[in-house]
């Protein structure tokens, strides 16, 4: 079958500094992809350009069918394919819970009232926090927060789903919470590629790990490659603790 | 020295001050509605129109900003006159108090546009939203709330620098008290009542903006706070 994502040969500068320096690799349908590394390796930069936020300098990256090098690329339509959830949770805070939901479906996919609210009960049930939908934002705990902008994503019926560290400002439990809810997630099948820290999460739950170093994929494999680890780089990294 | 006050005036006249006072609060309604249209558009404009707009806009709002309200009056009001355009009293007075309190609300919703942060932008493209309704719902939306505050403050002082249009001699509560004092003589005493109408109408402006504020914001009317 073929990939949902492929970069090959990806390479991207901010002004003089070149972070990803030819960065190839795939994730196959209802796969979960993690991608590791240090901080400044470029896995978040990779992330962001496979949602286009970032425009790459060469190479190639398809996703889910879009052509993400091509100047004539329709955002919005690869937007409808692509859920994005971020380490900092970006949920409006002027809008409750349900709100911030219905948002998109009602103004994207056009959806009435009443099924966008339903869609939204639909998708704070999947995550655990129906009973949170007349909440506002600053109500809820990071954990809370974090698992609304999971199902918000969720809400348009995403193809793919990326996460940028999206534990990186939670304690322990709180991670936990939303761990358990990806892991849901990639147990129905859903194709997503994250960008985590949890070491343990990701030899338990994803297809494949990618490993980055200095903007270039060092070592791929499954998961049990983190527990035999064959460049030195990888085996320094994890051994650092993180 | 001794000063015997006398208020007796009022029974005749009391009929004149609230029609001053209920003149002062419709060029204040009239005001407020086109100064928060005038002043939103010129935020969006300098803040994200063509480089030639921006520029345009910032003078616009320097010029206003830094000269005498009574200056901009007499200006607008003889400026439709030399035109050639016979306007009332009134509509000059709504016309020189829209471009300014246009001017201040630009700066006031500008700033709140500035407070949103691009990840708000961010995640609403990354959902699909388009230009128009990221602008429209994370962006003005929010703004607004987080700088109404600042906006109600804005907009009693609008009221109260209406008393200046009587220079054109807009019949609003300040021409009628300066009439009843060089008819009665009690000039202390007619501004006393006078002062003490406009604290009744900047309490109605203030719970006017409060009440607008909970029925438009729902954050507020639940949490009481502000973004």
């Amino acid at each position: 079958m073929s990939a949902v994502v492929s970069l090959r040969d990806v390479h991207k500068s901010f002004g003089a500094v070149e972070v990803l320096k030819g960065v190839t690799f795939d994730v196959g349908p209802g796969e979960v992809t993690a991608v590791i590394g240090a901080s400044g390796s470029g896995k978040s930069t990779a992330l962001r350009c496979v949602n286009a936020l970032e425009t790459i300098n060469s190479g190639e990256i398809t996703v889910c069918g879009h052509k993400i090098h091509d100047p004539a690329l329709d955002r919005r339509a690869l937007r409808r394919d692509v859920g994005i959830v971020f380490q900092s949770y970006n949920l409006f805070p002027h809008l409750t819970v349900e709100q911030n939901i219905m948002l998109a479906p009602r103004s994207v996919k056009k959806l009435s009232k009443s099924d966008a609210r339903a869609l939204a009960h639909e998708v704070l049930e999947k995550v655990g926090l129906a009973d949170k939908a007349e909440s506002y934002p600053e109500q809820l705990s990071g954990g809370q927060a974090q698992r609304v902008a999971i199902a918000r994503s969720l809400a348009m019926k995403p193809k793919l789903m990326l996460f940028d560290e999206v534990t990186s400002a939670l304690d322990p439990q709180l991670t936990g919470e939303v761990l358990r809810v990806m892991e849901d997630l990639a147990r129905g099948g859903m194709s997503m590629v994250l960008v985590t820290h949890e070491m343990a999460f990701a030899r338990r739950v994803a297809n494949k790990v990618v490993f980055m170093h200095k903007g270039k994929v060092q070592e791929e494999g499954p998961g049990a490659m983190l527990e035999n680890p064959q460049s030195q780089e990888l085996r320094a990294f994890l051994s650092n603790g993180l | 020295m001794s000063y015997t006050f006398d208020f007796s005036f009022l029974w005749t006249y009391w009929p004149q001050f609230l029609a001053g006072a209920w003149l002062t609060l419709q060029l204040s309604a009239i005001s407020t509605v086109f100064g928060c249209i005038l002043g939103t558009l010129c935020a969006i404009g300098r803040a994200d129109g063509p480089r030639w707009l921006k520029w345009v806009i910032a003078s616009y709002v320097e010029i206003i900003r830094n000269t005498p309200f009574l200056i901009q009056i007499f200006l607008i009001y003889f400026g439709f006159a030399m035109a050639g355009l016979k306007v009332s009293a009134n509509f000059a007075a709504v016309a020189a108090l829209v471009i300014n309190i246009g001017a201040y609300t630009c700066e006031i919703v500008r700033a709140g546009l500035q407070s949103i942060h691009r990840s708000q932008v961010e995640a609403a493209t990354c959902l699909g939203l388009s230009q128009v309704q990221t602008y429209w719902h994370v962006i003005v939306r929010p703004a607004i709330e987080r700088v109404y505050p600042a906006l109600t403050s804005q907009y009693v002082l609008l009221m109260l620098a209406s008393s200046i249009t009587s220079q054109i001699s807009a019949e609003e509560l300040t021409a009628i008290a300066n009439r009843i004092q060089s008819e009665t003589f009690r000039a202390l005493e007619t501004y006393i009542v006078a002062g003490v109408i406009y604290i009744l109408l900047s309490f109605i402006v203030r719970a006017a903006f409060f009440l607008f504020g909970q029925l438009i914001f729902p954050r507020r009317r639940k949490l009481g706070t502000t973004i």
